[in-house]
């Protein structure tokens, strides 16, 4: 049976499990309908043209996994972060692990989306927020909304300060020969609130993964919410993300991607404007090589007047590898006085890595300030001679260069422990022990 | 320390060194010059193992061992420094942090501990003293943003940093003004000893003025066609190349 037909089916055994006659089922029930209408996207879709599903969608995807999934803390110990105490919502192959977990509903609520979905005191909050950002068109988001129940729930209501970085984390067992998860985030944050997020998804074993995540993102006016995916998965591990910002008058929401794993991975990141005077920022580092595939869609929607938005993407390919940077940014008539900034700068290192770079500006505004810029290069063979001139060897010399040249990403991390991590990962990819404290 | 027997190199099929033979001891100072295009800055980036000229005849040593076999980096650790007519600029890498890269690699190459941080700032702050270079200036990014002037003083400082056997400084008056010029110069003859070696290559001899050679060779056409001591030098700033070029055509 195709994956699609084991889908439809699925849902009518998922939608038994649950109460038919909540809301919710009529939002399901669309999702599926708009699921089956448009199917998985294939590369005539114009948004999928370098990215191709159909070796992945050949799986044998169970999509409901046993519940009793185990793994102990210290074999994922390695994957948080240990010199700063953070809030952690686990998952285990999609089902919540509590013994993993440390949730809080102290002032601010870190919890479940499923407590979320199913418990009356947050019945009002759902109904205002849940699926109101996320697409009802696209497919992909659809067919999670369709199975949507389970993933973090972020509440910081006006005026708080979550004091710790949160960290949502995925663990797939691999005890199922090939998994399909579709966790569901929704993350408010209140007026004047701040939060810090780090999300990552992460593979055990060498089975075959397909993740279809859904994290919606409300930032009420001046709040502000940093949040990090961290992408390092095993080349069995596949990952569509898709992402919903919706900011309000006065916030800040960055969105940071580092792409340094998996076998597919494609980032669906939309930013919506409800507000002035706000900012979005959008940065990532790519570092990929062997056959990996990153694909970064990103949507800047500005429709209201003194807003700015800043991409930054940098990307580095070796082997096969391939890459894509499509970045949308429009302006609407009334969003004058709009800076908006995309820059994609890339480095191939072999002959056979590809990158298809595409930036997309449609601004009907006409008192704006916007621009692009997309550079495709090599190393820089003369940069190379002079550091080893100096004593620096060849691969020290590279991985300098190319940590150099993602070094404004990174200095962008505003938590010193995972910039550290971060920096260490890169290190690791580059093959090289140097300090890169510049 | 140095010697060059016979060395011949090209770049594509275009021969630019003919038949290079040039003896340096610990001690002394030799000035290359010449005309444009007439290789120097090509011997130069041979000797520091530039992979885009291909050496095919003749011989490189350093101290007796034969260099030809060894990358840029391990040259480097082995003495020679190349002070660039054109610095690279590399953003987002500062100062600080590639000096302290390049010495730890060089010490590490050369079975040495990482120099500890302390001792590190101690020799920084001592050699950007001796180069007149502010301390703010060490932690912006390698050669970006930098005048002609600050490039070469900073490769200077970088030369006081690593204390080369042999350093080539390849068109380092270029791009200076008279102060800056005296800088330079103070710092490298404060670097001369009798255990190291300086080959200064240069077009005009308004830097031999402060950084006095006991040599000085002519290079025109990829062969070196005079060699004399520094009174050469004067000569040939007063006669101009073509006095050369018309010699080697009679």
């Amino acid at each position: 049976m195709e994956l699609k037909e084991k889908l439809l089916s699925s849902f009518m055994a998922f939608e038994e499990r649950i109460d038919v006659h909540s809301e919710l089922h009529d939002v399901r029930t669309a999702a599926i309908k708009n699921f089956e209408n448009k199917g998985f996207p294939t590369k005539k879709d114009e948004a999928w043209k370098y990215t191709s599903l159909n070796a992945i969608l050949k799986n044998d995807f169970t999509v409901f996994p046993k519940e009793e999934n185990a793994v102990e803390f210290n074999h994922v110990k390695k994957y948080f972060l240990h010199e700063v105490d953070t809030y952690k919502v686990v998952f285990i192959d999609g089902v919540f692990n509590s013994h993993l977990s440390s949730t809080t509903h102290d002032g601010i609520d870190i919890c479940l989306m499923s407590s979320a979905l199913n418990k009356p005191k947050y019945k009002m909050i759902i109904d205002t927020y849940f699926n109101q950002i996320a697409s009802k068109d696209e497919s992909l988001t659809s067919l999670n909304t369709a199975f949507a129940n389970e993933g973090a729930y972020i509440h910081i209501p006006k005026s708080k300060v979550a004091d710790k970085p949160i960290e949502i984390m995925y663990f797939s067992t691999g005890n199922e020969a090939a998994l399909l998860v579709q966790p569901r985030n929704l993350v408010i944050v209140g007026e004047n609130s701040h939060v810090q997020i780090i999300e990552r998804h992460q593979s055990l074993t060498e089975n075959p993964v397909l993740t279809n995540s859904v994290t919606e993102i409300f930032a009420q006016k001046r709040a502000i919410v940093d949040y990090y995916k961290i992408q390092n998965d095993t080349l069995e591990a596949n990952l569509i993300d898709n992402t919903y910002v919706s900011q309000k008058q006065e916030s800040h929401v960055s969105v940071h991607t580092f792409s340094f794993g998996g076998n597919l991975t494609r980032n669906n990141l939309n930013f919506y404007h409800f507000g002035e005077r706000l900012t979005s920022t959008l940065n990532g580092i790519t570092i990929i090589g062997e056959k990996q595939h990153v694909d970064h869609y990103t949507l800047v929607k500005h429709s209201t007047p003194n807003c700015e938005s800043f991409q930054d993407y940098k990307g580095i390919y070796s082997d096969r590898s391939t890459g894509v940077f499509n970045g949308k940014v429009y302006v609407e008539k009334e969003a004058q006085k709009t800076n908006a900034f995309q820059k994609s700068n890339n480095i191939l290192l072999s002959d056979k890595a590809t990158i298809n770079a595409k930036p997309q500006l449609e601004i009907f505004a006409d008192d704006v300030k916007c621009s692009h810029g997309c550079t495709v290069g090599q190393l820089d063979e003369t940069a190379m001679f002079y550091m080893q001139q100096r004593g620096i060897p060849k691969k020290e010399a590279k991985a300098l260069l190319m940590y150099a040249f993602s070094n404004a990403v990174i200095e962008s991390i505003k938590i010193p422990e995972l910039k550290q991590r971060i920096t260490k990962i890169i290190a690791t990819k580059l093959g090289v022990k140097i300090g890169f404290d510049l | 320390m140095l010697s060059i027997k016979n060395l011949h190199a090209s770049i594509g099929d275009k021969e630019i060194l003919k038949g290079i033979n040039l003896e340096v001891k610990a001690g002394e100072i030799h000035a290359i010059m010449g005309p444009n295009g007439a290789g120097k800055s090509t011997l130069a980036s041979i000797i520091a193992g530039n992979e885009n000229y291909e050496v095919t005849a003749g011989e490189i040593s350093l101290d007796g061992e034969d260099l030809s076999e060894l990358a840029p980096e391990e040259r480097a650790h082995k003495g020679v420094f190349l002070s660039f007519q054109y610095p690279v600029e590399i953003p987002g890498v500062s100062v600080t942090n590639f000096m302290r890269t390049a010495i730890n690699e060089t010490r590490k190459a050369n079975g040495l501990e990482e120099m500890p941080a302390k001792d590190m700032l101690k020799v920084i702050r001592e050699k950007s003293e001796l180069l007149e270079i502010d301390r703010k200036f060490l932690s912006r990014s390698l050669n970006e943003g930098f005048s002609g002037g600050e490039k070469k003083r900073n490769e200077i400082f970088q030369m006081a940093m690593l204390e080369p056997k042999l350093a080539i400084l390849d068109e380092t008056d270029s791009g200076l003004d008279i102060d800056a010029l005296r800088i330079v110069a103070n710092g490298v003859n404060k670097l001369k000893s009798d255990k190291n070696a300086i080959v200064v290559i240069t077009h005009y001899q308004r830097l031999l003025d402060y950084i006095v050679p006991d040599f000085v060779h002519v290079l025109y056409n990829g062969k070196i066609v005079k060699s004399g001591g520094k009174e050469l030098a004067h000569e040939l700033e007063e006669k101009g190349y073509d006095w050369i070029k018309q010699e080697q055509e009679a």
